[in-house]
């Protein structure tokens, strides 16, 4: 199509050219259009190659997988439609690795949010030495996860850990990191903050820079403190950029794998499955115990169809707030 | 204006040309690399061997290659062993990728040998007896094919803390402390409670690693030997094992409850954590490691019901090489037993050769972290009192982590003996064996 139809309006110019030189100026102004056409697609064509190969083909092929009988070594087995889903949801280990997920998302997220909006806020204020504040809090992400897994797991360490330690200098009984349910979900949740509080926040500052300083101006004149400022102005002019944060810790909580998997050596979740995140289930299923990639494809769709509910719930929760504060600035 | 325009389209070509261009150069790599191997210069063979934590095979490799002119030997180290069996499962089904020697833990050979016609059948009259014939048995196919060269082996005694036993009243002298826990189970437990009367250390280090060393005593342990899984509910033989272990461990208060490799078993060793633990030959380095500085280690030839086997390595040759003969020949170099005692010399792995067993240079290996203790002639004599060679089928390990889970969590505490076996029998039908 695209090539075709600057040929049939071409004819039209030649007479309008001076004779000897029309040839040439044809194939240009064909060039031309052809341009003007083609090379936006072009040049938007490598990210879509390259999601078509590294991003839907293997969503399209893990479905394919999950409805099939499929062995980690022995490969395709029998198509069994929607039986995997149906064994995998009957699992307790699915139900303990969806509360898992969910816990440490939460307990990650959520102050992590906070977190970096309040640091964003600090850095935005007229500080010596700006820049070198701005460095370090992006310092812990330069670090990575596995070495900031190893790290932690050590100060987490139930008997001969640092923490522990700190507590009992101020009296409090010992937290067993490693059994317990919620004390396992907090200390993973702190790699997590630990190492992406600083990325967001710089993101946030970014934002922040870019609010017009009139609005504080009107504002201080307006007689608004600090804090009036920050809720009225800052938060309803980060809106896009919040609701981006929010997405994208989203997503990367709901796939949370090497912290957990590094917080003790065998990599399981703990004896009773206390940590065991949703891709830690997907890895024990594909490689574990019952190597069935099937499985361990069901589950991550049913990840996949989670992430975009979660995301959706996001959005509309992040809009209402961020919207709601707006009127507030108008007001 | 017009040649400016015409610009994009060249970036735009070219930008598809660079992605079509690194495709191509990846896959053109492969094939250079491919070619390389097959016949680099007049006939010339290059073999891989791929190996995990220490094999000891770096000098072996050089002699080798100075030995054969015309082989070139690459050697590939993973870190981890599970680093080195999930790139060995995911090439194995791939179907290609693997080198041409694999090594391999005795853990992984169940589930291989479901796929064993990916694997060069090795048997030759040239090695035959060559090994401890337990050893042999277990790389060895129903049908007869021999998948694996057998390397090191872990025959298990009892290390343990001289300084703490004399502060306890107990022996410490080694053939005092292997007289004293001579017999079965029931006797290292008992002799813990006496331990434990008179010291406020815990007697062993782990129940789940004491488990461990009772388990590999077990013939079938969870399976028949026909492969078919033996339900967890019905399994008596396993039930008593775990409520010995969990009724010593913790109800006797015999364990550190800890889990072995974790931060606080690593630690425990520099603070008094515990007095006696199950050592196979590996962990005489990893004790040495971890309680560097700590004198009154020491060893003892003994072990609780008889004797026992605690890992060990294979070599394979998996199908898909390209120099199968070859690579069948280097492996069985490496496993000689000349080869196996430098190997020994170089980082310990222990031999499963019986000419190696025999020799004088194993016989006269003394450790001094273990009070200079004879450990060449103690695991010798360990790896020969191993009666039992455990069946292990394809879902000794699913099984086995299940019960594994169920004594953790009653050691350390997370869940009762009781309630933490109901989720062990749960996980069993999870796996869906049934």
């Amino acid at each position: 199509m695209a090539t075709t139809a600057p040929a049939r309006r071409l004819p039209a110019p030649p007479p309008a050219d001076p004779g000897p030189r029309a040839p040439r100026a044809t194939l240009r102004q064909r060039l031309a259009r052809w341009d003007v056409r083609l090379s936006p697609y072009l040049y938007v064509a490598p990210f879509f190659l390259v999601f078509a190969v590294a991003g839907l083909f293997p969503i399209v092929y893990t479905a394919y997988v999950s409805v099939h009988d499929w062995h980690l070594i022995g490969g395709q087995g029998e198509f069994v439609g929607l039986q995997n889903f149906v064994d995998v949801l009957q699992q307790p280990r699915f139900r303990t690795a969806l509360r898992n997920t969910f816990s440490i998302f939460l307990l990650s997220s959520v102050p992590q949010v906070a977190m970096a909006i309040a640091l964003a806020a600090v850095l935005d204020a007229n500080l010596r030495a700006k820049t070198f504040w701005r460095m370090g809090v992006l310092l812990p992400y330069v670090v990575a996860p596995v070495a900031v897994s190893l790290i932690f797991s050590k100060m987490f360490a139930d008997q001969s850990g640092l923490i522990n330690a700190l507590l009992a200098g101020v009296g409090v009984e010992p937290i067993r990191w490693h059994s317990d349910v919620l004390a396992s979900h907090v200390a993973i949740a702190s790699m997590v903050n630990f190492r992406w509080t600083g990325y967001n926040t710089l993101i946030a500052l970014a934002a922040m820079q870019a609010v017009p300083r009139e609005l504080y101006e009107a504002a201080v004149i307006d007689g608004a403190g600090r804090l009036r400022q920050f809720f009225s102005i800052t938060v309803p002019m980060l809106r896009p950029t919040i609701i981006f944060i929010v997405i994208t810790s989203t997503i990367g909580g709901l796939q949370i794998f090497d912290e957990p998997r590094m917080f003790d050596q065998m990599g399981l979740g703990g004896a009773d499955r206390q940590w065991m995140t949703l891709t830690m289930y997907l890895y024990e299923l594909g490689w574990g115990a019952q190597k069935s990639f099937g499985r361990a494809s069901a589950v991550a769709w049913l990840l996949f169809l989670i992430i975009v509910l979660i995301g959706l719930v996001n959005f509309a929760l992040t809009r209402r707030i961020a919207s709601s504060g707006g009127k507030g600035g108008q007001r | 204006m017009r040649t400016r325009r015409s610009v994009p389209v060249v970036a735009g070509a070219a930008g598809i040309a660079l992605l079509a261009a690194a495709c191509g150069t990846s896959g053109a790599d492969t094939g250079g690399e491919a070619a390389a191997s097959g016949d680099g210069e007049g006939g010339d063979v290059t073999l891989t061997v791929a190996t995990f934590n220490e094999f000891g095979y770096e000098e072996l490799i050089e002699e080798y290659m100075d030995a054969n002119p015309g082989v070139t030997v690459e050697h590939k180290k993973a870190a981890t062993s599970n680093e080195a069996r999930d790139n060995m499962n995911t090439r194995l089904a791939a179907g290609s990728g693997l080198a041409d020697i694999e090594a391999i833990e005795v853990d992984w050979l169940p589930e291989l040998m479901q796929y064993s016609d990916k694997f060069v059948d090795l048997a030759d009259p040239a090695v035959e007896g060559r090994w401890l014939d337990w050893k042999v048995e277990q790389a060895t196919t129903p049908d007869g094919a021999l998948i694996g060269y057998g390397t090191d082996i872990g025959p298990v005694s009892v290390c343990y803390r001289s300084d703490l036993f004399a502060a306890a009243g107990l022996p410490t002298d080694r053939a005092e402390v292997a007289a004293l826990l001579e017999g079965d189970w029931d006797t290292y437990f008992e002799v813990g409670r006496q331990f434990a009367a008179s010291s406020d250390v815990p007697w062993f280090d782990s129940a789940q690693a004491t488990y461990q060393g009772m388990i590999n005593q077990v013939a079938n342990a969870y399976e028949e030997s026909d492969g078919t899984p033996i339900p967890l509910a019905e399994n008596a033989e396993v039930k008593d094992l775990y409520d010995q272990v969990v009724a010593a461990g913790v109800d006797d208060g015999l364990s550190a409850h800890l889990e072995q490799w974790s931060e606080d078993w690593v630690n425990a060793f520099q603070n008094d954590g515990f007095a006696t633990m199950l050592c196979p030959g590996w962990m005489l380095g990893v004790i040495e490691g971890n309680a560097a500085g700590v004198e009154g280690w020491d060893i003892a030839d003994v072990y609780p019901g008889g004797g026992g086997n605690w890992g060990g390595s294979f070599l394979t040759v998996p199908a898909q090489g390209e120099h199968p003969e070859e690579a069948k020949a280097l492996a069985q170099w490496l496993t000689a037993p000349e080869q196996q005692l430098k190997a020994f010399e170089a980082k310990g792995t222990f031999p499963s050769q019986v000419e190696a067993l025999e020799s004088e240079e194993l016989r006269g290996q003394t450790n001094e972290f273990f009070n200079d203790a004879p450990v060449g002639e103690i695991l010798a004599n360990r790896a020969e009192a191993v009666e039992v060679t455990p069946f292990k089928g394809p879902n000794y390990f699913a099984i086995h982590q299940t019960v594994s889970d169920a004594i953790t969590r009653a050691d350390v505490g997370s869940d009762d003996a009781a309630s933490s076996w109901e989720k062990a029998l749960a996980a069993f039908d999870e796996l869906g064996l049934g």
